[in-house]
């Protein structure tokens, strides 16, 4: 602590170039924050999906329909415990702009199926027993500050009701998520109530999800259950979960790549600028660390004093640019819905605290080595 | 020149060569020197003599070629590396032409720079520099940065910074160098009361016969040897 004060005042001997140099740094670790978020968002919960979960899809498309019948027959596979499905239902609640997830599930059977979704027991029976109940998540009902009892109208844009395509809920519970990747953003409904009252009439589901119990053997699962269907008109194709939101999540690309492309990128360049910014305040100071050694200050002590200065200026921009980030980041997905896992991981942020204090060793490592080789009577004579 | 222990610098055939290229500069040429303590020795002669040179050897800024540098018993031509730099910093204070004060530090925390190398706690830190910025008459500048500063009043700072550890030796290089008639006087006063009053002893490197008057004794440089010995003042 003792060395502070002369190495807060060097830091800041060219205060502007100093403040600009701490701006970038700060940019960059907004940037980094917010990039490791999008990264997540887009692997939407690869991180957390079951790893005793198969995923059972139409083989030509996802959003392929497949026979409500497959049900009885998938659960007859040796190695399945248990089996559900879901629907995408695709409605509008007020204005396209307000997208959501909406899903027709098997209530009880899809709460066991995700035990990571947490609804109070009183909320299930309450769902349970209503077939026009819903229960949705707690960042959807904070987005749209729902609370239970609510009646929302959702608009059919894919299936109608024999009436027309308004769909009236009431929302039975709101669950939480068991960890912070977890989807709290979906709007979940009776499975019943969709085949009763659609005017196309029950038979067809989205997709299953089946719970198998070893998960070394899923694969083994998966082409027992393909086999069983092939050659009908409902091919299928299993996964793993893990494998299937991979497989979705790079539909549009290798977000994860892309993103950590362009990490580099900026971190790279903020560490040119930040030596840059080192060298030329070593530079400066010749004459000044000169001085320091003729007063006593060893090598060790001078290579010392310029890592602690160029590792500060980056903690300092870097903590700057990830509070700032976390601030922003924590007001939840900038998309109204569409990321709903928008949140930093824990690993991230360590992994951030490391490339500061790397940015911090390496910018000024060849500045402090500059000044190490520095001879007393050689800087002296210059001045 | 004698040898007696009660000799504080004792410098013996001391060669310092430096090489520009091919060409060799032979800027030492076997100098002996010995200073008592508390004596007060200016070091005379034409630029490029050596005397900085000879100055820098006695200070462990700089290694000879050959020869020894004995200083309070220490021989420092056998040091390097961190021992010489914390041997400086307990036995040594140095006085620059051009003050070589930190800009981005107030007169006090420049003068407390010396210390930070101590195991002095910053109380003890703070009582030290009060003294030293008094000694030099200073006290009211503590908080001022060197810009605020007349260059006599920036010398003196350096002169508290020099004094702030009570080294065993005073070097000044053309104290008075950069500096007004006015100004330069009051730092010779200062000097010559530093080693009648609290017995510092001082070598100092002048162009200015004025000033080597100040000291006790006077030795002339020339082409690397020693060639006089000017009378005690």
């Amino acid at each position: 602590m003792r060395f502070f004060p002369l190495i807060w005042s060097s830091l800041f001997r060219r205060k502007v170039r100093t403040l600009f140099t701490l701006l970038s740094i700060v940019i960059a670790f907004v940037l980094f924050n917010y990039l490791a978020a999008v990264r997540v968002a887009f692997s939407m919960g690869v991180d957390v999906a079951g790893n005793d979960r198969l995923m059972l899809i139409h083989k030509v498309s996802f959003i392929q329909l497949l026979p409500e019948s497959y049900q009885a027959q998938i659960l007859s596979v040796d190695g399945v415990k248990a089996v559900t499905h879901s629907t995408w239902f695709g409605g509008v609640y007020q204005d396209p702009r307000n997208f959501f997830g909406q899903f027709a599930v098997e209530p009880e059977g899809y709460l066991n199926m995700y035990p990571e979704f947490l609804l109070p027991d009183d909320a299930k029976e309450r769902w349970y027993r209503n077939r026009t109940g819903a229960v949705v998540g707690r960042s959807l009902a904070d987005r749209f500050d729902w609370t239970v009892g609510d009646r929302i109208p959702l608009q059919g844009t894919i299936w109608r009701t024999q009436d027309g395509d308004t769909w009236e809920f009431t929302i039975e519970g709101i669950y939480d998520g068991v960890e912070q990747g977890t989807d709290t953003t979906q709007f979940l409904f009776h499975y019943d109530y969709l085949a009763e009252a659609n005017s196309l009439g029950r038979s067809f589901v989205g997709w299953y999800m089946i719970r198998i119990d070893d998960p070394n053997r899923a694969v083994a699962i998966g082409d027992a259950i393909d086999e069983r269907f092939a050659n009908s008109p409902f091919e299928t194709a299993t996964s793993t979960e893990q494998a299937f939101v991979q497989a979705f999540a790079s539909q549009i690309g290798d977000i994860g790549t892309m993103m950590t492309a362009i990490m580099v990128a900026v971190l790279f360049t903020i560490l040119l600028v930040s030596a840059n910014t080192m060298g030329q305040s070593v530079r400066e100071r010749t004459s000044e660390l000169a001085v320091l050694k003729t007063l006593g200050f060893t090598n060790r002590g001078v290579l010392s004093l310029v890592l602690v200065e160029s590792v500060l200026l980056a903690v300092v921009g870097g903590t700057i640019g990830m509070g700032l980030s976390w601030l922003v980041i924590q007001q939840g997905d900038p998309t109204g819905g569409l990321l709903p896992a928008f949140f930093v991981p824990p690993r991230d942020l360590v992994i951030g605290a490391g490339l500061i204090l790397f940015l911090g060793m390496a910018s000024g490592i060849v500045p402090g080595v500059q000044a190490v080789r520095l001879r007393i009577v050689d800087a002296l004579r210059r001045t | 020149m004698s040898d007696t222990p009660a000799s504080l610098v004792q410098v013996r055939n001391l060669h310092k060569v430096f090489r520009r290229g091919s060409e060799r500069i032979d800027v030492l040429q076997g100098v002996n020197l010995d200073l008592a303590q508390g004596e007060y020795l200016s070091l005379m002669g034409p630029s490029g003599s050596g005397k900085t040179t000879l100055l820098n050897l006695i200070g462990g800024l700089d290694a000879p070629s050959d020869g020894s540098v004995t200083v309070s018993g220490d021989r420092i031509d056998k040091m390097s590396g961190g021992k010489l730099s914390r041997w400086r910093s307990r036995h040594i204070g140095f006085v620059f032409q051009l003050y070589n004060l930190l800009p981005v530090l107030t007169a006090e925390r420049n003068v407390d720079l010396p210390l930070l190398l101590s195991p002095l706690s910053r109380a003890q830190r703070k009582k030290h520099v009060a003294t030293a910025l008094a000694m030099v008459g200073l006290s009211d500048r503590a908080k001022h940065y060197p810009r605020q500063l007349s260059g006599g009043q920036e010398q003196r700072v350096g002169i508290a910074r020099a004094i702030v550890t009570d080294p065993t030796l005073l070097l000044c290089d053309e104290p008075t160098g950069d500096l007004d008639r006015k100004s330069g006087d009051e730092i010779l006063d200062l000097l010559q009361t530093l080693n009648e009053e609290h017995g510092k002893t001082i070598i100092m490197v002048t162009h200015d016969a004025r000033a080597a008057e100040r000291a006790s004794r006077t030795l002339y440089l020339d082409k690397g040897t020693l060639v006089t010995e000017g009378a005690d003042a």
